[in-house]
């Protein structure tokens, strides 16, 4: 592929045929709007790739089901919650860091770094800056009443997400995987991941996960049997694998982490399923009792192999494992591992009938 | 803490082994995969950019423009070096270079490149981006800033007691290779026995 680019300004209808995307616009807050699209063609076989550069410039707001209002005070509290995602480390992960440092013993590089990720913690907080830089795959969870409008809410939150990658909550962080642009918005295919989960209640409870790319690339699934690690179809072959993708990831997901297991369902559920367990708290306990002894388990086990913080040997190479479990064909036995990194950073917030946030549920 | 100040010559860094915290003052040129493929492949420095003795660290910062007309730095965690492992070795020799920052260590051909030509592997915390950013007290140029875009330019930046490790000495020596293989055999050993009993 051989790769040349222009840039072009343009006014858009919304509905209207792109020329360079190919696509039609679609940008449901606004009637029409201005863009710099960057046309990139592929020298070799003609090929035209189209990006948005430019942030639209917003015209009017159309109608919404929110309506005016509402609208703008569900993204404000869309924002707030990326802002304190990306900015705060919850209370239960923080106990769990400041608790590694205390047993870690003093002088060592492990404590060192525990100290640098406490500081940094701090920082991050006072600052309200983001305490990653890697912001990570915004993941949001959803619940919410059976009258709710899943549409709606997915507009606010993409343009929330564009509001807060502006203000600096978010990198740009976003990238088109065929041709490497990244418009600089964080809104694309995929990008915001939101999961819906209708129930009968009134409330509306919008949870987010930001999990950055170094802890993501650890992760690991493993199709039992596995013969190399003599894993069988059993609580021990689960074990065998799960502490198997501890020993390989070392320092390189940024430990200590936590991990998100699940055990069965197919290949995309599970690794989903493995990483709604990062919902949970890290005190938290696993109701199943076979699930509970597990998680404990491979926490002690994992903290025995000296792996440590940032993989620098010490005692904390993990802070917690959360692990559910799916149905599973009888032909699949899938273990799907996620690892969270130290910088966990996981929010909530219960919404209010105007969008409104009521109270913080971490 | 060892604090290892500019100039960055050859005998500074064969004291250091393995395991020492290094507070670091002077310049270093932040370099990610784009910066690698580019060196590697033959391409030439900058104008004005001398790496002989020279310090790489694969970041990508947030920068923001500044009041004054320069940059600020808000973010500046090391990425994953391994990515650059194909690269490395050969950058360290061709330029000079006397010492790589990133996280998650590097392999054998780059720890062979340390240990010929008188280079360390410094480790800086994973994730901790704020207090990073708050060791790096001037964005002194920037390069390549159009052709590869913010995260992977060449950031020339001034850094003042920048907190690392030394993982990967001039002697051969690898903090991830030993710890991996403690580990490897810690896991083998409690394998063997039954797991923890809630």
């Amino acid at each position: 592929m051989r790769l040349r680019a222009e840039s072009q300004s343009a006014r858009f209808n919304v509905g209207r045929q792109c020329p360079n995307l190919g696509a039609r616009l679609y940008e449901p807050q606004r009637s029409s709007f201005k863009i710099k699209l960057l046309r990139v063609t592929d020298s070799r076989s003609d090929r035209k790739f189209g990006h948005c550069l430019w942030e639209p410039r917003v015209d009017r707001f159309r109608a919404n089901p929110y309506g005016g209002k509402a609208m703008s005070t569900l993204q404000d509290s869309l924002i707030e919650l990326i802002r304190r995602t990306s900015a705060e480390i919850p209370d239960d992960v923080q106990r769990a860091i400041l608790l590694a440092l205390e047993q870690e013993k003093q002088g060592t590089i492990a404590a060192s770094a525990l100290q640098i990720i406490e500081r940094n913690v701090e920082l991050a907080r006072r600052k309200s800056q983001p305490i990653c830089q890697d912001t990570g795959s915004i993941l949001f969870y959803v619940q919410h009443p059976l009258s709710h409008d899943p549409i709606a809410f997915e507009e606010s939150a993409r343009g929330a997400v564009r509001i807060a990658t502006r203000k600096g909550y978010l990198r740009q962080n976003s990238v088109d995987s065929l041709t490497g642009v990244n418009d600089g918005t964080n809104v694309g295919p995929g990008s915001p991941t939101i999961h819906f989960h209708p129930h009968r209640a009134p409330e509306l409870d919008v949870r987010l996960i930001l999990k950055g790319g170094g802890c993501e690339n650890v992760g690991a699934q493993y199709s039992l049997p596995n013969e190399k690690l003599q894993a069988n179809r059993d609580l021990d072959g689960c074990r065998k694998v799960i502490l198997d993708a501890v020993l390989q990831a070392q320092g390189k997901g940024c430990g200590p982490g936590i991990l998100g297991v699940c055990i069965g369902g197919d290949r995309a559920t599970s690794y989903e399923f493995s990483k709604r367990q990062f919902l949970r708290t890290l005190p938290d306990r696993n109701p199943v009792p076979e699930l509970d002894r597990l998680e404990q388990d491979i926490v002690k086990t994992a903290n025995e192999l000296g792996i440590g913080p940032m993989g620098f040997g010490g005692k904390t190479t993990l802070l917690g494992a959360k692990i559910g479990a799916l149905n599973r064909l009888p032909a699949s036995y899938f273990v799907s591992v996620s690892y969270m990194c130290w910088a966990f950073r996981r929010q909530g917030a219960r919404l209010g009938p105007g969008g409104e946030i009521e109270r913080w549920l971490y | 803490m060892i604090a290892l100040n500019r100039p960055f010559t050859e005998e500074k860094i064969r004291a250091l082994k393995v395991g020492d915290e290094v507070a670091l003052t002077g310049v270093v040129f932040t370099a990610r995969d784009a910066v690698h493929g580019y060196l590697h492949d033959g391409g030439a420095l900058p104008p004005g950019v001398d790496l002989r003795d020279g310090i790489l660290y694969h970041c990508g910062p947030v920068v923001l423009p500044d009041e004054r007309g320069g940059w600020k730095v808000t973010a500046a965690g090391p990425t994953t070096s391994i990515r650059e492992e194909p690269y490395q070795g050969a950058i360290i020799r061709r330029f000079g270079v006397r010492g790589v920052i990133g996280k998650g260590g590097m392999g054998e051909r780059t720890l062979a490149a340390c240990q010929a030509g008188g280079c360390v592997y410094l480790h800086a915390v994973g994730g901790a981006a704020q207090v990073l950013a708050e060791a790096i007290v001037a964005v002194r140029n920037v390069y390549f800033l159009k052709e590869f875009g913010s995260p992977e330019a060449m950031w020339e930046l001034e850094v003042r007691d920048f907190p690392v490790v030394v993982t990967m000495d001039a002697h051969g020596r690898s903090l991830h290779q030993e710890v991996l293989a403690a580990s490897r055999t810690a896991l083998a050993e409690r394998l063997k026995e039954p797991a923890h009993s809630a």
